[in-house]
């Protein structure tokens, strides 16, 4: 380091060096992690006891609510938040960027350049290099090793001299800029954070089956926030592990309702969201109403297999095609259960395992009265042959969605697809560069010179030499 | 026989195998080593038929899908951690003709199984609720276990590079080799002879913490046992402070090199880092965009894969400061590791413990 120099710097050029060096980004690493493992140790934005407890268990019931104290004003309790935990973003973000400016101008200027062929005094010099001697004249061996060349993956350049034919070639100097690839990723993704939390919107929507709505409800305070459309859910299903009361699957089928048109229908399960109108909407939860008003319905078939779809409520009625029989539905239990003797009990108030009892009659004499489960099909076959299938208690749940907008996840995105680019060609591209010198020895044979360099992986690429010089050996 | 019966059989083997490793590193007979090597392809082909025994037993008991390969839950998680990490130490023996990283590697292989077994955690098929039947989720968990593979065997690399490239015992990399290598062991032997006294097996992780995990040596409800305990582990760690060089020299006569120990450690997180970055972290963000909406909560969780990361990146940028090549970087691929621990377990079974909610 020249002193004079540095004395002479101006403080602009010395907030520049500041922010240009690695070590910095070191530091702030640290300085990142360090608070985001206290911030997993203290529940983010969680209650106060529940952390108080957390930190007696650390510290002790006498040091715990002075380290509250301190903790809180400094703003660990919801420290993604705190100003802090910003700025020590913005100093990264900062020393990303000068860090590549920086060293970006040099880089682009190696990759650009075009390679240029070597002088033959400095072929010995690199660290992968060769010498093969054939007794064959240069002009009989060109197309050859023009070939073996190709054969290796590279399209040479070739220019010829005072009977000296030189071939070289460069693969792969992109890769060098992966680096910066990955750096710019990592501002657009925090770019992208950034306009979700100022522009974005995170809320829920408890809908019942048959409603529709115009708004959401924010998770911050549960105002409502309108959409600009309305949302209706048609129906909600969930369907479970075999004799388990466990969910495999829960759906509903939506419908996207603008200015009195249908505009938009899907079916949303965990997993596949609905998006419109910049709104995504996820299934995330379900519920059963309070009182549920809802409508039984049923698919009536008589042995003769005529068909009849029926809808009706508690206490309703209905005739099974072409019989005299009917049926009156007497009770319903959300999640049925039997005891060992027999009796039934219901055993909690989701629809886990929904089934009514049906009492049926013939011509006014009653005949037998059974419960039907929509979950077991076996129950819904009825002595003379009829059947009557559960399809569904239609009305009585609502589907949990989670809504979101968030108009920078695109650059989210982006930046993740431009780091995976960045960070393959950062570690798995290799730079080669290859320069094949072809000159008369003696009177009638030649001799090959071979020179290269590789950045990275050069096991790989000096058995990619070998394989040029056994090609030639064996052509020759 | 089923897939149980040959999971059983890996685990015997590589535990044999991370002993018969061990001896062959001290005595240094041929035959020993290619006796170790032999179990530890038996066993991978052995835990690899078990794999795909346990696939189609999911797929036949109708819990899973066909396209959910048993990469799902924390059992599932953990061996296939097992399986990568033996595979890279093959793929590594067989490239450098190097045996005696077997030592340092199989053990983490034996520690990973040791918790298996002890924790009592379900190795029964079970249904996937929805949100975890997703592909997003199949890639993120696959790619986030073959990267802690490698910086699995980073790990080991790191710490072998440290042990042949200091010399001073008053040299902090020397003290900071020691002690990890010490803490290494003396966990694995303490989580031995739990096993031994307990023949445990807890029902749940938050039993089997609270209840046995080193409840029959530190934890011991008799104070004279947890002191006694921790008497022989510090002795211990003496001992392989005072002691250390020997194992230098070990390692110096089956020619590992710094500049070797160096490359591999190197060339495993460059590979670990492109596929933590793609599977650990961004796999996982879509994932969670996809079933919650949100693709960054800052939970526990998630936020120790991101100081995971920034300890690799802190890896990658520390090889281009000036003087920082060396021990100082080796450390950090160390410390890296342990970030990788505690981000599958110690979230889960510390602080989840912490703030009693959660369940694995
Ligand atoms: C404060 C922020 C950061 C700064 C100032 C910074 C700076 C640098 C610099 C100067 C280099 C060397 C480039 C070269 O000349 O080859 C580099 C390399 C690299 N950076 Fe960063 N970086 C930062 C953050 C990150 C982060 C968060 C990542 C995480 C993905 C990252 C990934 C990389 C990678 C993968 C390399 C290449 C390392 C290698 O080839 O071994 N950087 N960084």
């Amino acid at each position: 380091m020249d002193n004079s120099k540095a004395s002479k710097k101006t403080i602009i050029d010395r907030i520049w060096d500041f922010f240009a060096s690695i070590k910095l980004a070191a530091v702030i690493f640290s300085l990142i992690a360090l608070s985001s493992i206290i911030g997993t140790i203290i529940e983010q934005g969680g209650e106060a006891e529940k952390n108080l407890q957390v930190l007696t268990k650390l510290f002790g019931a006498s040091l715990a609510p002075s380290i509250y104290r301190i903790s809180e004003s400094l703003g660990f309790m919801d420290m993604y938040h705190s100003w802090w935990f910003m700025f020590f973003l913005v100093m990264f973000t900062a020393n990303l960027v000068i860090c590549s400016i920086e060293r970006l101008p040099n880089r682009l200027k190696a990759v650009r350049q075009p390679l240029k062929p070597l002088p033959l005094e400095k072929f010995g010099s690199y660290a992968i290099k060769n010498e093969i001697r054939i007794k064959t004249e240069p002009s009989g061996l060109k197309d050859s090793l023009r070939n073996a060349i190709k054969q290796i993956g590279f399209n040479a350049r070739e220019v010829s001299e005072n009977g000296t034919t030189q071939f070289y070639s460069q693969k792969g100097a992109f890769g060098r800029l992966g680096v910066y690839a990955t750096h710019l990723s990592i501002i657009l993704i925090l770019l992208g954070a950034v306009i979700g939390v100022f522009f974005g919107f995170n809320g829920f929507l408890n809908l019942p089956e048959g409603y529709t709505s115009e708004v959401a409800y924010s998770r911050k305070g549960g105002t409502a926030h309108p959409l600009g459309f309305s949302i209706k859910c048609i129906d909600f299903d969930v369907e479970y592990y075999k004799d388990k009361d466990m969910p495999k699957d829960y759906k509903s089928w939506l419908e996207v309702i603008k200015d009195g048109r249908i505009v938009k229908k899907q079916m949303i399960e965990v997993n596949s969201p609905l998006r419109y109108g910049g709104y995504t909407f996820y299934q995330s939860s379900y519920g059963m109403m309070p009182n549920p008003q809802g409508v039984f319905i049923l698919k009536a078939i008589s042995k003769s297999g005529k068909e009849k779809i029926v809808n009706t409520g508690l206490n309703g009625t209905f005739t099974i095609p072409g019989t005299k029989i009917k049926g009156e539905i007497t009770d319903f239990s959300p999640a049925l259960a039997f005891r060992k003797d027999g009796s039934t009990f219901t055993y909690n108030q989701m629809m886990t395992n929904p089934a009514i009892k049906i009492s049926f009659t013939n011509s006014g004499k009653k005949l037998y009265s059974g419960w039907l489960l929509k979950r077991y099909p076996q129950t819904w076959d009825l002595p003379e042959g009829n059947r009557v299938e559960f399809i569904d208690y239609w009305g009585a749940q609502y589907t949990g969605l989670q809504v979101r907008k968030d108009p920078g996840v695109w650059l989210v995105y982006l930046g993740c697809l431009i780091m995976s680019a960045g960070l393959y060609s950062a570690f798995f591209v290799s730079h080669k560069k290859i320069w094949v010198a072809l000159l008369p020895d003696g009177k009638k044979g030649s001799k090959i010179l071979i020179a290269a360099t590789v950045n990275k992986n050069r096991l790989s690429f000096e058995r990619n030499i070998d394989k040029l010089t056994s090609i030639l050996t064996k052509q020759a | 026989m089923g897939s149980s019966e040959f999971y059983g059989i890996a685990t015997l083997g590589y535990i044999t195998a991370m002993i018969v490793y061990i001896t062959y590193l001290v005595v240094k007979i041929e035959g020993i080593g290619k006796f170790a090597t032999s179990i530890t392809v038996l066993s991978f082909v052995s835990q690899t038929i078990a794999f795909m025994l346990r696939w189609v037993e999911a797929v036949q008991a109708g819990s899973r899908s066909l396209w959910r390969p048993p990469i799902s839950d924390l059992y599932e998680s953990i061996i296939f951690f097992v399986w990568c990490l033996i595979l890279g130490y093959l793929i590594i023996e067989f490239k450098y003709k190097n045996r005696s990283l077997g030592a340092f590697v199989t053990p983490i292989a034996g520690l990973a199984l040791a918790f298996i077994e002890m924790s009592g955690m379900s190795k029964s098929i079970e249904p996937l609720v929805p949100a975890l039947q997703s592909n997003w989720l199949l890639a993120h968990v696959t790619m986030s276990f073959v990267a802690y593979s490698t910086f699995a065997l980073s790990f080991a690399t790191g710490l072998m590079y440290l042990i042949v490239n200091t010399g001073k015992k008053t040299e902090p990399a020397y003290i900071f080799w020691t002690v990890t290598l010490s803490i290494l062991v003396v966990l694995l032997v303490a989580m031995g002879i739990d096993f031994l006294s307990f023949r445990v097996m807890a029902s749940s992780q938050q039993e089997f913490i609270k209840s046995y995990l080193l409840k029959a040596s530190f934890a011991n409800p008799s104070t004279g046992i947890a002191v006694l305990s921790w008497v022989i582990a510090i002795g211990f760690t003496l001992i392989v402070w005072n002691y250390g060089y020997a194992l230098k020299k070990i390692l110096l006569s089956f020619n590992l090199t710094p500049g070797i120990l160096d490359e591999i450690t190197y060339k495993a997180i460059a590979i670990g880092f492109p596929v933590f970055t793609l599977g650990g972290l961004i796999f996982g963000a879509i994932w969670a965009d996809q079933a919650w909406g949100v693709y960054w909560s800052w939970d526990p969780k998630e936020t120790w894969t991101l100081i995971t990361w920034f300890c690799y990146a802190f890896y990658l940028h520390a090889r281009f400061m000036r003087g920082w090549r060396g021990n100082k970087v080796a450390i950090a691929a160390v410390l890296g590791f342990v970030a990788v621990i505690f981000t599958y377990l110690g979230v889960n079974l510390l602080l989840s413990g912490l703030h009693s909610y959660g369940e694995m």
